[in-house]
């Protein structure tokens, strides 16, 4: 089966350089990991206010590279004509869009939110959401937003009808939201298994035993963290968690472009 | 028998914990088999580790009592004798028990620790620390100290310092060997690491949950594979993580036989980690 990275950025973060964040860049360390494709935001654009000119250059800069990256716009649902940039990622072929509330300060409750997955959902697209971008231990005076919450994620998913893949969650956010959805909610939700740490505490294990593997998904969060933890996390497994399978990407895009089977409350 | 996820060439951990029953969690004993099963799939030889009082169960981790200090230190010296092949012991004090801390040292010296693991209860450059820090250079034990990063104002749980502080404390005992615990361990590594680059008897232990990119060119830059160290803390796979993107890097295979097993081979005394020595060549 092939692997795709579903949480990797192209460009700089503001609070620390990083040695590489550029598209070429990006495919060597795919290759390198034995993955055949990612699913690609624009690092910048989480703190610009207005993330359109960030999607036109994402678009640009991946285009060379069409067959291994693929773009994932940002959207910014509280934006005058943010609904623009739906139509960017629908005729740039993206599987999702990805959103940043904290950042863009949106709080679980405000109405753009939900609308943000109505809109994600009717257009078959599936909402990239970030938990967090570093440890919150080291981060610059200036980064003040907290992490992305598991009351964020329950409202989308509560709300509309949308798909939604969470990028570096923990297993707190993961537990409290999986088991705050009933059993059709969960089944629109992915979590990335990069910042779920291996032994001896084993969370990995514990999340795929309780939450399942069909709920994870392989995402690196390069350019920010080593893409290497992905096969290593999966080479640390217990043995008791036998063969594991993880979600697919195109299994997640496929699902989103599907009609919600609860699609009616949201009517 | 499987090759070693990291291969062949001997690896050192010099920064492992354990839990005992004092720990107050009903797991203690699949977590410590897991970090020795886990280690054998990494290819993990030795486990340098310690048990940090009763990890908060009875009195706070890094301000743990006299009685857990002690407590926690006897449940890890059982653990090594019960793994002489592979489980070596850093003696754990807290530097306010004063003369107390000293005749602790004495206390695991005698049951075969190799080093001092000094938590977070006291600001690192702190006279307390001096007499410590002067034992341990007298008698070839290097010291693994908690280390804060950029912890400029006090936080719940740990008492305030960081990387500038622990610069100043080695500066006064140089025949001391000082380990930075966890680079990757949360907090500014990236003011730690200049912090520390002028004071050559610092090392730094690559452990901890963080893996940013940039992390380890960084730190190759300021401190050189002379004095990092393979390691992994409380989580394993990230250490491998670590381990495989420093090959990534395109470091020699001397380089990484440094990190991996050679720097921790020079810092303790001869003769802890069997026939691994840090002047012959690898097996």
């Amino acid at each position: 089966m092939t692997r795709i990275d579903v949480h990797a950025w192209i460009g700089g973060y503001p609070w620390r350089h990083l040695p590489a964040h550029d598209p070429a860049s990006l495919c060597t360390v795919l290759a390198r990991e034995e993955l055949s494709g990612a699913w690609v935001a624009h690092l910048p654009s989480v703190w610009w206010r207005d993330p359109a000119p960030g999607n036109r250059e994402l678009v640009a800069a991946l285009a060379p590279h069409g067959g291994v990256l693929r773009p994932v716009p940002c959207v910014r649902p509280d934006w005058p004509r943010w609904q623009d940039e739906l139509a960017v990622a629908r005729a740039s072929g993206a599987p999702a869009v990805c959103a940043y509330p904290v950042q863009h300060g949106l709080g679980p409750d405000h109405p753009a939110w939900t609308e943000l997955g109505h809109a994600a959902g009717a257009a078959g697209l599936v909402v990239r959401l970030t938990m967090r971008f570093e440890d919150l231990r080291q981060r610059h005076a200036l980064d003040s937003a907290g992490d992305l919450s598991a009351a964020h994620v329950r409202a989308l998913v509560r709300g509309s009808g949308a798909h939604v893949i969470v990028g570096a969650a923990s297993r707190t956010l993961i537990e409290e939201t999986h088991f705050g959805l009933t059993t059709s909610e969960q089944r629109r939700v992915w979590y990335d298994m990069s910042w779920l740490w291996g032994p001896p505490e084993d969370e990995l294990a514990q999340v795929i035993a309780g939450v399942g593997a069909d709920r994870l998904v392989t995402g690196s969060g390069w350019p920010l963290r080593l893409p290497e933890q992905l096969r290593v996390a999966r080479a640390l497994l217990p043995p008791a968690a036998g063969v594991v399978e993880f979600a697919s990407a195109d299994g997640i895009e496929r699902s989103a472009r599907e009609p919600t089977r609860d699609a009616n409350r949201f009517r | 028998m499987t090759t070693p996820l990291a291969g062949t060439e001997p690896l050192i951990d010099p920064h492992a914990h354990f839990h005992w029953p004092g720990s107050g969690r009903v797991d203690w004993e699949r977590v410590n088999a897991r970090r020795l099963e886990a280690g054998d799939v990494i290819g993990v030889r030795y486990h340098v580790a310690s048990i940090l009082g009763t990890w908060g169960y009875r009195s706070p981790t890094y301000f743990a009592s006299p009685a857990d200090v002690r407590a926690g230190n006897d449940a890890m010296f059982a653990l090594a004798d019960a793994h002489p092949d592979r489980v070596r012991v850093w003696v754990h004090v807290n530097p306010n028990e004063e003369a107390g801390a000293l005749q602790e040292i004495e206390r695991g010296m005698a049951r075969g620790a190799v080093g001092i693991k000094i938590a977070a209860a006291r600001r690192c450059d702190d006279p307390l620390l001096d007499p410590i820090a002067s034992f341990a250079g007298a008698h070839g034990l290097p010291i693994l100290h908690h280390l804060w990063q950029h912890r400029t104002r006090h936080w719940p749980g740990q008492d305030i310092s960081d990387a500038v502080d622990y610069a100043r404390l080695a500066a006064r005992h140089p025949r001391t060997w000082f380990v930075g615990a966890h680079i990757g361990g949360g907090g500014d590594w990236q003011h730690s690491l200049p912090a520390v680059a002028d004071q050559p008897n610092i090392v730094f232990d690559l452990s901890g949950s963080g893996i940013d990119c940039g992390m380890l060119e960084r730190c190759l830059h300021w401190m050189g594979p002379s004095r990092l160290m393979f390691a992994a803390d409380l989580t394993l796979d990230t250490a491998l993580t670590k381990l495989r993107a420093l090959e990534a890097l395109g470091l020699t295979t001397q380089e990484l036989a440094a990190i991996r097993w050679r720097n921790a081979a020079r810092l303790f005394r001869p003769g802890t980690f069997g026939t691994l020595t840090a002047e012959e060549p690898s097996a």
